[in-house]
């Protein structure tokens, strides 16, 4: 310490040689030369340290912690606030592992759908015949929509005793008293069906915009070899589409299993509490608790649970790629 | 209970979006904030010191929220150096935002909340007590219903002056239940008559008592029942669930019972007992008096309220009431905690207009007077007051009600007997208490 002082006091005293300075001159250039990409990453570094890693390290300080912000008194509780999450004894193991399992099987119901029904809707409406734009929009037209209206609709045409579908069931013959938001597995089919027909657009889109990117020349060479449409998509449409199908695959997951809003307000986690979601008990351990500590602690195991899907996921993919 | 009160408003709510704050800013912002000598401390009676602005906070999202803002008007125009100015927000997301705007020093002077949420926030340091505006301006127990009264304290001291009471109340369609050949003008109060008026329906076709098995509105029927059977929620201390003892059960048999008996269609939906009743498939439902200004709405449908039947061994009614509170400041402004109480001393002397928004008022003078009386189906309910059930003063009830609900909702959906569901509610609502216990150290 005491070196580093007299280095720059003698410094200060007598002013460097030309040379030296010259040297310093174009030192200087290389560093911001090398600080450049640094620079171009700075404004989103920014954005992403208060916004990204910041919640992430105080979620992290939050949740071995007893947090309400309001009480004067937030006694450290080490990994308490984990532990419970795993003591069947604990206030909260049943209805977290219960939000778990009902998040659990909403994702696995509904990722087959949302990839799968969007890519058939891509095909159709990557072929050419009139009125393709107004196709194109109106299958995407529901996603505009925001989950409250999306979930209300569907709340009052679901209704068991007075909604419509089970009024057109009835008419056509079917059972007219399907309990679609009050009862499993009934909830569970209304929420996935709503839910494919809210977001499939999306991923429709984002098909559709894979399939265009996919030179023509390969099908004109497949159909040269004899290749079947089957075949065509098999071994032209799929190979093209990997990136795009990761990207889709991804997001959907991690959509579906922040899935909120839709059992929210269709079926009010009806029965009991079996259709009531991660995210909403998170909320509600948060907020409307104001037990910010456990809320935390919930949503890093959570986070971590969904961090093992997507690495299974990016493995499932590169193992085809290779 | 930190849900909207009003299912409809929260629908509207909801699809307007959430968390969109409708800001009224009534009164013009002049002068500064107040700088000056504080006024005497006299806890309401008036105010003469600087002009002060006062912010407040409610949740009238609804056709309440425009009366509310009459009233404040009328205040700001009678009262030259108090200037109020109103934001509306959803409830859910007021009591959400409440907390931290008040610590950040962002919070309004004067907050409307509903009586079960004063103990949680007392507990939490958001609000301050009130004991010398009760004292300064007289206000006693016998000014008000006890029920209600009580209701504003917490660990013995004084956090809310209330304005009202919104109880459940009986609504029957009058063409429904002539058709049936029952009087329309005499709906049933007992038990006996409750019962023989249902199996009359049925013979004309009707399913006349729907259970809904959520929160709005068979939660809060049930709620009602257990203690109109005899029972409660809680022990008197709220330490322990008692929502599986024996009044309880029968209260919640009795009404998985009407869905077995055919009286109502299994799985009701939300809000479907109520549009049912309007679209006349339905006769009877328990529902909140703020439904009165709905249903005038609707000039077709023949309808009329009532307090609840009494279906156990007394009279009990669901009911919650708002109540003023003031926020603690960061900074300490006396002038502007003298405002606010002159404020909520007027406005509780002139909560008659406030009736006309659906809401019996809490103060006793303005209940007996003549003009409330002509407000007919509002006053019908008043008596309900002396049997209310309102929630207990606890800080953190607010996730425990909610798995009363819970259990009851899988009752009625016909998920467990109505035993097992009850228990299983309180053996988790007694480890959500004791959690409470640790965490407000009470």
């Amino acid at each position: 310490m005491a070196d580093v002082i007299e280095v720059g006091a003698a410094r200060g005293d007598a002013p460097p040689p030309a040379a030296s300075a010259a040297r310093r001159g174009a030192k200087s250039a290389n560093r911001v030369g090398r600080a450049t990409p640094y620079l171009f990453l700075a404004p989103y570094l920014v954005l992403f340290t208060v916004f990204g890693l910041l919640p992430i390290v105080l979620g992290l300080y939050l949740s071995v912690h007893q947090w309400d912000f309001q009480l004067p008194n937030r006694p450290f509780v080490g990994l308490d606030n984990y532990k419970e999450l795993f003591s069947s004894d604990s206030a909260v193991f049943g209805d977290w592992w219960q939000s778990v399992r009902a998040t659990a099987i909403f994702t696995v119901v509904s990722v087959p759908l949302l990839v799968v029904v969007p890519l058939g809707l891509a095909l159709l409406l990557n072929r050419s015949f009139p009125g393709r734009t107004f196709f194109r929009a109106v299958y995407f037209a529901p996603y505009v929509l925001g989950v409250a209206v999306i979930g209300l609709l569907w709340r009052f045409l679901l209704d068991a005793n007075l909604g419509l579908v089970n009024r057109v069931l009835g008419a056509v013959g079917l059972p007219s008293d399907t309990p679609w938001v009050t009862d499993v597995p009934w909830a569970w089919i209304s929420l996935v069906g709503v839910t494919v027909w809210w977001t499939s657009g999306f991923n429709a889109v984002i098909y559709l915009a894979g399939l265009q990117d996919i030179a023509p020349e390969l099908y004109e060479a497949a159909k040269v070899d004899g290749a079947s449409t089957w075949e065509r998509f098999r071994h032209v449409t799929l190979p093209g589409l990997r990136p795009v199908l990761l990207f889709v695959m991804t997001t959907t997951v991690l959509a579906s299993a922040n899935v909120f809003g839709q059992s929210f307000l269709i079926t009010q986690g009806a029965p009991g509490t079996e259709t009531r979601t991660v995210v909403w008990y998170i909320v509600e351990q948060g907020l409307r608790n104001n037990d910010a500590g456990r809320a935390a602690a919930m949503s890093i195991v959570f986070a971590l649970m969904l961090a093992v899907v997507s690495l299974a996921n990016f493995r499932l993919f590169r193992y085809r790629e290779d | 209970m930190i849900h909207n009160e009003m299912s409809r408003r929260r629908l509207l709510g909801l699809g307007v979006g959430l968390g969109a704050a409708a800001t009224l800013t009534l009164a013009g912002c002049g002068g500064g904030d107040s700088s000056g000598p504080a006024a005497g401390g006299d806890g309401g009676k008036d105010y003469t010191g600087p002009k002060v602005d006062l912010k407040l906070w409610n949740g009238f999202t609804g056709g309440d929220g425009e009366i509310f803002k009459t009233l404040v008007n009328q205040f700001n125009s009678e009262h030259q150096n108090i200037a109020v100015s109103v934001a509306t927000y959803q409830w859910e997301d007021y009591y959400n935002k409440l907390p931290s705007a008040a610590s950040s020093g962002n919070g309004p002077d004067i907050a409307v909340m509903h009586m079960d949420q004063l103990a949680t926030f007392a507990a939490r340091g958001v609000i301050s007590e009130l004991d010398d505006v009760a004292k300064t301006l007289e206000l006693t127990e016998a000014d008000f219903a006890p029920t209600v009264w009580q209701g504003g304290l917490y660990n013995n001291k004084r956090y809310g002056i209330p304005l009202d009471m919104h109880p459940l109340g009986f609504y029957y369609n009058k063409s429904v239940m002539e058709k049936a050949g029952l009087d329309p003008n005499k709906p049933p109060t007992t038990r006996d008559d409750f019962t023989a008026a249902l199996t009359e329906l049925k013979k004309s076709g009707v399913q006349g008592f729907w259970i809904s098995p959520f929160q709005f509105t068979g939660g809060m029927s049930f709620y009602s029942l257990i203690y109109q059977f005899g029972g409660s929620l809680f022990d008197a201390e709220v330490k322990k669930a008692t929502f599986n003892a024996d009044p309880a059960v029968e209260a919640c048999t009795w009404m998985v019972d009407m869905i077995k008996q055919g009286h109502s269609p299994a799985n009701v939906g939300q809000d479907a007992e109520y549009l049912a009743l309007k679209s006349g498939k339905n006769a009877f439902t328990f529902n909140g008096i703020w439904q009165i200004n709905d249903l005038k709405k609707s000039p077709d449908v023949q309808w009329g309220v009532a307090p609840l039947p009494q279906i156990g061994s007394k009279p009990a009614a669901w009911a919650n009431s708002h109540n003023f509170t003031i926020v603690k400041q960061r900074a300490n402004n006396a002038n502007k905690v003298q405002a606010s109480k002159v404020f909520i001393n007027w406005l509780s002397q002139h909560s008659l207009d406030w009736a006309k928004g659906g809401q019996v008022p809490a103060r006793k003078s303005v209940r007996e007077s003549a003009e409330f009386k002509a407000l007919a189906e509002v006053s019908a309910l008043a008596p309900e007051l002396d049997y209310a059930a309102f929630p207990p003063a606890t800080p953190g009830l607010g996730e425990v009600i909610t798995t009363f609900y819970n259990s009851f909702n899988e009752a009625a959906l016909g998920k467990k007997s109505p035993k097992q569901a009850l228990d299983d509610g309180v053996a988790k609502a007694n480890r959500q208490l004791e959690d409470n216990r640790k965490k407000y150290g009470s």
